[in-house]
């Protein structure tokens, strides 16, 4: 069963970034990683600016520092790669304590990591200031594809009851004696997975089933619409608008 | 007066051959509680499907309140015939169970304060409108069960269709759903293996057996007759006696 009471991604506050409806907030991320991503990597001044951005939407947000290094994190896996470039890419070579390092592979790792680095954080921000659901009301506000909103609101329900599920498989698993120990037991792994994947589309069918019978018809009734005024939209605005100040300046300066 | 069901002359096969109904008859009139009973693989779950058109293309009629269930008014018949499964996370689907309860009433096409009092009502008739803003996966077994039946008086039914309904449930939440369904002034037919359940709630019980209503009088008679019960492979929990439990009103 479920943690909590809402998503651990979330952080319940009352900030004005808290309230600022979840399509203005989408808007406003999206629009902040493409003009960061625009960014030449080069002008490193840049993405300072865009650190020292985001911190003040972290301020008003009343997002602690700890908070977001902590969910910064699971950026690591993604960024590893980064870190071989110097060794490997080709060009011009920098000794740098006593290691040769390609310089275009400095350049194209400090350019991943920046700009992955900012996308995260933004995300992160993002997340913690607005549940799930809000989130989706603002994904079917900003006109993507119903089935999609759909799709993802169905991983909501659902992630939780079929982790619960592939839970008590491996508790029944290990209830028999079987130990994942190493190449020789995927064999039994790779059952698991597949009979899993059989239930939850035994359950996918039942689910619609269910839904057919309370009148689904191919598309979900729309119950919550959610709407921003002006002001709303300009304050969430504030943070894409800003960056691309700092881009320009990045690209002309 | 018209009856709330009338199922005539029902037989079906799937298309791989195996015949599950063999002319099913059935009538239940408005406001009665009805006990399904029969043993498994008797074709409980194809007769139920039936009943809101989920199956069709049999041999027989279904009618609900005057209306036979055809492509030209399924949603009329959907929002006529609740069902509710015995699975409630296969039942609750979307993220609220407020946005759940609301699905069948948005679906019919309400909306606003009409629909929002909707979804109140429902959810007090089973004592869950604290609950309305949760997630359905934090709520206990029992609660989500209850739920599952509001999502389906929210539509305003003639006829509530409970699959096993007591089902992984505890004692105080077996109770506590029985005290709800006999609160609701709606006919209720309920598939069931749960026969003191059958008996507390349903006055009247029919026996489905090898895809035919085998037997269809008072609870407490068809309870209490140890030889029909034994060739429909029915049995009473160990130390039941249903001449010995008092009637309920």
């Amino acid at each position: 069963m479920g943690a909590g009471h809402a998503h651990r991604l979330y952080r319940h506050g009352h900030s004005p970034v808290h309230a600022l409806p979840p399509h203005t907030k989408l808007a406003a991320a999206f629009a902040f990683v493409l003009v960061v991503v625009s960014t030449p990597r080069e002008a490193a001044w840049a993405f300072g600016l865009y650190a020292v951005l985001l911190a003040v939407v972290a301020h008003a947000a009343r997002i602690p520092a700890g908070f977001l290094l902590k969910r910064l994190l699971i950026e690591v896996p993604f960024v590893a790669f980064a870190v071989l470039m110097p060794f490997v890419a080709g060009g011009g070579r920098v000794d740098v304590l006593g290691l040769s390092l390609s310089v275009n592979g400095l350049w194209g790792a400090w350019n991943v990591l920046a700009k992955g680095t900012l996308g995260v954080a933004a995300s992160v921000l993002l997340a913690a200031t607005t549940e799930l659901r809000a989130l989706l009301l603002g994904l079917q506000r900003l006109k993507l594809p119903p089935l999609l909103v759909q799709i993802a609101s169905f991983m909501i329900r659902y992630g939780d009851v079929i982790t619960d599920e592939m839970r008590r498989m491996r508790i029944a698993r290990e209830s028999r004696g079987f130990e994942a120990r190493g190449v020789r037991h995927w064999g039994v792994l790779a059952k698991s997975a597949g009979a899993l994947f059989i239930r939850s589309y035994e359950r996918g069918e039942r689910v619609h089933l269910a839904m057919v019978s309370r009148g689904y018809a191919g598309s979900m009734p729309v119950v919550d619409e959610v709407a921003a005024s002006r002001a709303q939209w300009t304050y969430a605005l504030a943070l894409p608008v800003a960056a691309l100040a700092v881009c320009l300046l990045g690209w002309t300066l | 007066m018209t009856a709330s069901l009338e199922v005539c002359g029902l037989a079906f096969a799937y298309p791989d051959g195996h015949q599950a109904l063999f002319g099913v008859d059935l009538r239940i009139e408005r406001g009665e509680r009805v006990a399904l009973l029969g043993p498994n693989g008797a074709g409980k779950t194809t007769l139920v499907l039936h009943l809101n058109g989920i199956l069709t293309g049999g041999a027989g009629t279904v009618t609900v309140a005057g209306l036979p269930v055809g492509r030209q008014h399924m949603a009329e018949i959907r929002r006529r015939v609740g069902i509710v499964f015995q699975d409630p996370d296969d039942q609750l689907f979307m993220p609220t169970v407020r946005e759940d309860v609301a699905f069948g009433p948005a679906a019919a096409g309400l909306r606003g304060p009409e629909l929002e009092d909707r979804v109140r009502t429902a959810l007090e008739r089973v004592g869950m409108a604290d609950f309305a803003d949760r997630p359905p996966h934090h709520l206990s077994f029992g609660q989500r069960r209850r739920v599952a039946v509001a999502t389906v008086l929210a539509t305003e039914p003639e006829i509530l269709v409970l699959d096993e309904p007591s089902s992984n449930l505890d004692p105080a939440s077996r109770r506590e759903l029985a005290d709800i369904l006999r609160s609701l002034d709606v006919t209720v037919l309920m598939v069931t293996h749960d026969l003191p359940y059958a008996l507390e709630l349903c006055p009247r019980s029919v026996i489905l057996s090898e895809g035919v209503i085998a037997a269809d009088g008072a609870t407490g008679d068809l309870l209490s007759d140890e030889t029909l019960m034994r060739a429909h492979r029915l049995e009473l929990p160990f130390g039941f006696d249903p001449r010995s439990v008092p009637t309920r009103p």
